[in-house]
């Protein structure tokens, strides 16, 4: 027996000498760090609490392994206590995340947790953004497979991470992109390009209800093409789901046996100096989860882009729009060009314009008396307008020292569909604002490493809070350091008017990077020094690590 | 059984830890065709990847000056760059617009809307900024962005090239 598992041993050193050799590949580990702590400070003004632990604190940690064709890899993840704004059932410690892959030219398989997205994800996207706490990661088998150039098949089954458990439904697909011009000879040197996709996702989950007879299995399915043509793209995917009883807070939702379906339409246009962009979207009643009563941002299998601008200048992003995947129908327009230098408008160094317009309304919808509980009408649009923003932005570096960028926003944004900014008791607290909202933000070079960056933001409006003033210094020196200050004022607050002041500083070297700051944050998008991440409401001190290796 | 385990230690211990080569994950280009990044790498140059999106603005900035500097950088030294979008589905389909209406026409485009190959490179926030030898090995990288980052990039680009 001894001499059996000697043997075995030196057959596997042999092999793996083998491996290395014939594909000149060692073994490597690689990964990253992230820590992000604050220590919380009472402040009632602006109604800041410190939690019972004192401080939050998120950690994470990943590990690759990679050997030849072998992949491991897991991430530890360490909530003591979670953050301020991140759900409290992630108040725990463990390695949440663990998979092995293999592969070779045509095939890949993965045991264990992996992300994947089917077309543009409306009825499977598993992804992963620790800024949002959101991670719907895969708890099962993956199989990619490439039998022929230009065709590409996955497969899955598994279950969905809810914290640091999973969900009880059981998730399964398949997907299939053929790129047309590989497959047949006669396209291969044709100056358009042509690709299919198509997908079946289908779910399980146990009825348990006492009331209702659920169905047990729901499928969805969904197809999808994109056609290039120069610079002009056209892309169009339409996604159909069975019906899906399951509990909501609106009546025409709840348990009803209405199927789900949504059509997202995306063309472009562009060459040198000029981009054009136009997107349309459909979406009704595409909620898609694997537990039918999961609440919150909890195992969702699909994924509803939202069809508008994502803004992250802080007062921009005040407002923001988020999707409603029960109904909304909207568009969104943008146009790119650049005034190239020596024109009139270029002067020097070029001018760069962009012009975006998008609008989001509620679909048109009669309630029945059947289980479905509603009809909805294809070629009509909704009476009440979600979401709507026009925004300007101009781009121009006037000399070798000064760069600056323009920026104005006029919005529409609908609190009692959006429900942001909600009393105690969850109500809405006022119905449609609008704003407008400029936003200047200009960067002097003192020298090629030292420069300072000033934003100036206003935002002006009669609902909510009423009017905004913002402003920022930030003062690089490349590579390694960074100070900055900033205030936000609530000057148009008629019972408060509270200031936002907030300090930071920052070191990095190559891949690794530390922060501290001191201040009241409001919610939101937060970029400085050149990273962006979400961050709650609070006051008190805080400090965030992350490093590469 | 305790040998076997012994064994594979002495395996992984073994290996190099500071040597990557590119791991092997389909992202897509400009016209949403599946390419594998192995195939991004010629095996003659530096390339620099840099990790942005169309909605983050220290990554404009960043690319915004590598654009301006690259011809010149390519001239001297062969290097090129390639940016990888994580934008996802949301403004994926406003990239090709954007950079071109941006005018970076000294960068080549590729899109990795669910974060794929972010996540085999290990990347925490964007901009993140790596630079690979010829044969595909991570020889530096940053994080983030700074005015006048560009020229910590060029001394190591002048210093590895060599």
């Amino acid at each position: 027996m001894r001499t059996f598992k000697a043997l075995i041993g030196i057959i596997l050193v042999i092999l793996s000498i083998n491996i290395s050799q014939a594909q000149n590949n060692e073994g490597q580990i690689h990964g990253n760090f992230q820590i992000d702590a604050q220590v919380y400070r009472n402040d009632s003004a602006i109604g800041a609490e410190v939690p019972p632990s004192k401080m939050g604190l998120n950690s994470y940690a990943n590990l690759t392994y990679t050997k030849g064709n072998f992949t491991a890899g897991l991430r530890y993840e360490g909530y003591m206590n979670a953050l301020l704004g991140y759900d409290e059932e992630y108040n725990d410690i463990g390695v949440p995340y663990r998979f092995i892959s293999y592969r070779n030219d045509e095939l890949e398989i993965t045991v264990g947790n992996f992300y994947e997205q089917f077309g543009s994800g409306l009825i499977f996207r598993s992804y992963e953004d620790k800024s949002l706490g959101y991670d719907n990661a895969m708890d099962g088998i993956k199989v990619k497979f490439n039998p022929y150039k230009g065709v590409y098949l996955k497969g899955f089954t598994g279950k969905q991470r809810k914290y640091f458990d999973l969900g009880p439904g059981i998730v399964r697909g398949v997907d299939g992109e053929l790129f047309v011009n590989d497959i047949f000879e006669f396209l291969k040197e044709s100056n358009s390009q042509i690709i299919l996709g198509g997908s079946f996702v289908s779910k399980y989950q146990k009825d348990e209800n006492p009331v209702y007879n659920l169905p047990e299995n729901v499928g969805a399915f969904s197809g999808r093409f994109s056609i290039t043509n120069g610079g002009l793209n056209l892309s169009a995917e339409y996604a159909y789901k069975y019906p899906d009883p399951h509990p909501d807070a609106s009546d025409l939702y709840n348990y009803n046996t209405k199927y789900g379906d949504v059509i997202l339409v995306n063309t472009s246009y562009s060459k040198k100096g000029l981009g054009i962009y136009l997107s349309a979207k459909r979406v009704d009643n595409m909620t898609f989860r694997s537990d039918r009563n999961a609440t919150l941002n909890n195992l969702h299998i699909n994924y509803i882009p939202s069809i508008t601008k994502n803004h992250t200048y802080s007062l921009a992003a005040m407002y923001p729009y988020v999707t409603q995947s029960n109904g909304e129908i909207g568009f969104q327009g943008e146009i790119i060009y650049n005034f190239d230098k020596g024109t009139f408008i270029g002067g020097n160094y070029g001018t760069n314009v962009t012009i975006n317009f998008s609008q989001v309304n509620s679909i048109k919808t009669t309630p029945t008396v059947t289980t479905d509980r509603y009809e909805s009408d294809y070629l009509a649009i909704g009476d009440d307008v979600y979401y709507r923003d026009l925004n300007v932005k101009i781009y121009k570096k006037l000399t070798p020292e000064w760069k600056i960028d323009l920026n104005y926003l006029n919005l529409r944004f609908n609190n009692n569909v959006m429900r942001l900014i909600l009393d105690d008791s969850g109500t809405s607290t006022f119905g449609t604002l609008d704003a407008n909202i400029a936003i200047v933000d200009a960067t002097y070079k003192f020298k090629p490493r030292h420069s300072l960056r000033m934003e100036v933001q206003g935002l002006f409006t009669d609902q909510d809070k009423g009017n905004w003033a913002m402003g920022l210094l930030e003062y690089t020196i490349a590579p390694k350091w960074f100070v900055a200050v900033s205030d936000q004022y609530n000057y148009g607050n008629e019972d408060d008017k509270l200031h936002y002041f907030n300090v930071a500083a920052g070191y990095k070297k190559k891949a690794n990077r530390i922060q501290i700051g001191y201040g009241r944050q409001r919610e939101g998008v937060v970029c400085i020094g050149g990273v962006c991440r979400n961050v709650p409401a609070s006051s008190g001190f805080n400090i965030s690590i992350t490093s590469s290796f | 059984m305790k040998k076997i385990v012994l064994v594979f230690l002495i395996t992984i211990i073994n290996s190099n830890v500071f040597a990557q080569n590119i791991p092997s994950v389909q992202i897509k280009d400009l016209n949403q065709k599946i390419v594998n990044t192995q195939e991004l790498f010629d095996g003659e140059s530096l390339t620099i990847v840099s990790f942005w999106a169309t909605w983050c603005k220290p990554c404009i900035k960043e690319l915004d000056a590598y654009n301006e500097n690259m011809e010149e950088w390519t001239e001297e030294t062969g290097v090129k760059l390639i940016a990888i979008s994580v934008d996802n589905t949301r403004s994926m389909s406003r990239v090709a617009p954007f950079v071109n209406g941006r005018r970076w026409d000294n960068i080549q485009f590729y899109l990795d809307p669910n974060e794929d190959f972010k996540r085999a490179m290990n990347v925490v926030n964007i901009p993140h900024t790596i630079l690979l030898d010829k044969d595909g090995k991570i020889i530096w990288q940053h994080n983030s962005y700074t005015e006048g980052d560009e020229y910590e990039l060029y001394d190591v680009i002048k210093e590895k090239s060599n």
